[in-house]
């Protein structure tokens, strides 16, 4: 079993990641990641929803008929995505007013949809909590990395505005990378959402090369 | 077929009623946070552009509401001392270059620029943002300046003649700026005794 569980975390975050590999999700990964901060925001709220959804449509499973699943799933998914922004808005209201316009596009991810067609339904409460949480994590580590390129190309800095998302005890995070004024503005426009996240998939699959892996499609589970 | 058709409907009518209520309980533990939360929100900005020390009430309980000329309801927050109005705030609305920009604006009984800020916008980051006191404090120049000072035909972008300096690379912005301030002053002038009058 504990091998089980090791295999959920290597996939979620490395070997079968939301964004390098399965290519789910490409909205946020985009529009989100101007910022390594705005980034990791968007990426923590995607797995917390993930993970309370797998859980409750693992838990649920046995009573969701196959013909209505996907509105069921939709429905888990878009009723957690509401709890996440009212509660954010009640009582973490700085964090709200820099995520806060980002927190209603989580329904339309993919990702998390994906993992409640291609995991919870099939699986125990405990794995499918952990496959949320772990592929939230892996989709939080690709926006945050991605969001940390941009930012310092196209601004010049390194985790802007951290304390607003963590707490004044980060702001140590916030770093100015390139003199004022030097960035090159078209990277963190949406073109160079289209850019950085192609050279890192291209990086992605240079590393699976590299490690001998076999190149497999988007999407698709190794036979 | 119909009897299993009528199955999957319930379970997915349950399934509604369910996280429906789970949603409703959490908009009425959450709501009133976050009313209080909008009223913080609303008073942090309505203190940017009225000076704490020009008013001893609380402008966010003292807000009329008047219609401008398009007959659009603006709502007129109050800052009075001594029970004499002496300054207003409200909300204008500039063309920017991507969309709409809002604006707060703060005037003083004379209609002088208490102080002005642009609340929300959509403006290219690094080019249009500028116009965010968060960025730089271009807007800054605003307070102070009035309908008559400088004349009505300066109060444009320096492009367009005038004498507000525009960004490089970008002249929509500041433009949409410029004159939502301009003609955010026009409407104090056309309304200032009803705005100032006591109730």
């Amino acid at each position: 079993m504990a091998d089980s569980y090791s295999r959920i975390i290597k996939d979620g975050l490395w070997e079968n990641n939301g964004v390098l590999c399965q290519m789910l999700g490409m909205c946020p990964t985009m529009a989100m990641t101007t910022s390594a901060t705005n980034g990791l925001g968007m990426g923590l709220a995607t797995a917390f929803v993930m993970a309370t959804s797998n859980l409750l449509i693992a838990a649920l499973r046995g009573y969701i008929t196959q013909e209505v699943r996907i509105p069921v799933y939709i429905l888990i998914i878009a009723a957690m995505v509401t709890l996440v922004d009212l509660s954010l808005n009640a009582y973490m209201h700085e964090l709200y007013k820099v995520l806060g316009l980002f927190i209603p596009l989580i329904v339309s991810n993919c990702l998390p949809l994906g993992r409640a067609e291609v995991y919870a339904s099939k699986e125990p409460v405990l794995p499918s909590f952990l496959d949320g949480v772990f592929m939230g994590l892996g989709f939080t580590a690709s926006l945050t990395v991605i969001g940390a390129c941009r930012e310092i190309v196209g601004s010049g800095t390194l985790f802007a505005d951290a304390h607003l998302l963590l707490g004044p005890v980060f702001s140590f995070l916030e770093t100015r990378v390139l003199p004022a004024d030097t960035g090159i503005l078209v990277v963190v426009l949406p073109p160079g959402g289209f850019l950085a996240t192609g050279l890192l998939l291209s990086l992605k699959r240079i590393l699976d090369i590299r490690a001998g892996k076999p190149i497999r499609l988007a999407g698709a589970h190794s036979v | 077929m119909n009897g299993r058709t009528l199955y999957h409907a319930l379970v997915l009518g349950a399934f509604c009623l369910g996280f429906g209520t789970l949603l409703a309980t959490t908009d009425l533990l959450t709501a009133d946070e976050i009313k209080l939360r909008q009223v913080e929100d609303l008073q942090a900005s309505l203190g940017q552009v009225i000076p704490a020390s020009i008013h001893d009430n609380n402008p966010v309980n003292d807000a009329i509401v008047m219609k401008n000329e398009e007959g659009k309801e603006i709502t007129i927050y109050r800052a009075t001392r001594g029970g004499r109005v002496t300054g207003v705030a409200y909300e204008l609305l500039g063309s920017g270059y991507g969309g709409e920009i809002r604006l707060l604006l703060g005037v003083d009984g004379d209609g002088k620029i208490l102080g002005v800020r642009a609340t929300e916008h959509r403006e290219t980051p690094g080019l249009g943002d500028k116009i965010d006191v968060a960025k730089t404090d271009w807007i800054l120049r605003f307070t102070g300046l009035s309908l008559g000072a400088p004349p009505a035909d300066k109060w444009k972008v320096k492009k367009d003649g005038g004498q507000f300096d525009q960004f490089s690379g970008a002249t929509i912005t500041p433009r949409g700026v410029v004159s939502a301030i301009r003609s955010g002053l026009e409407f104090f002038a056309a309304h200032k005794t009803q705005m100032l009058e006591v109730h």
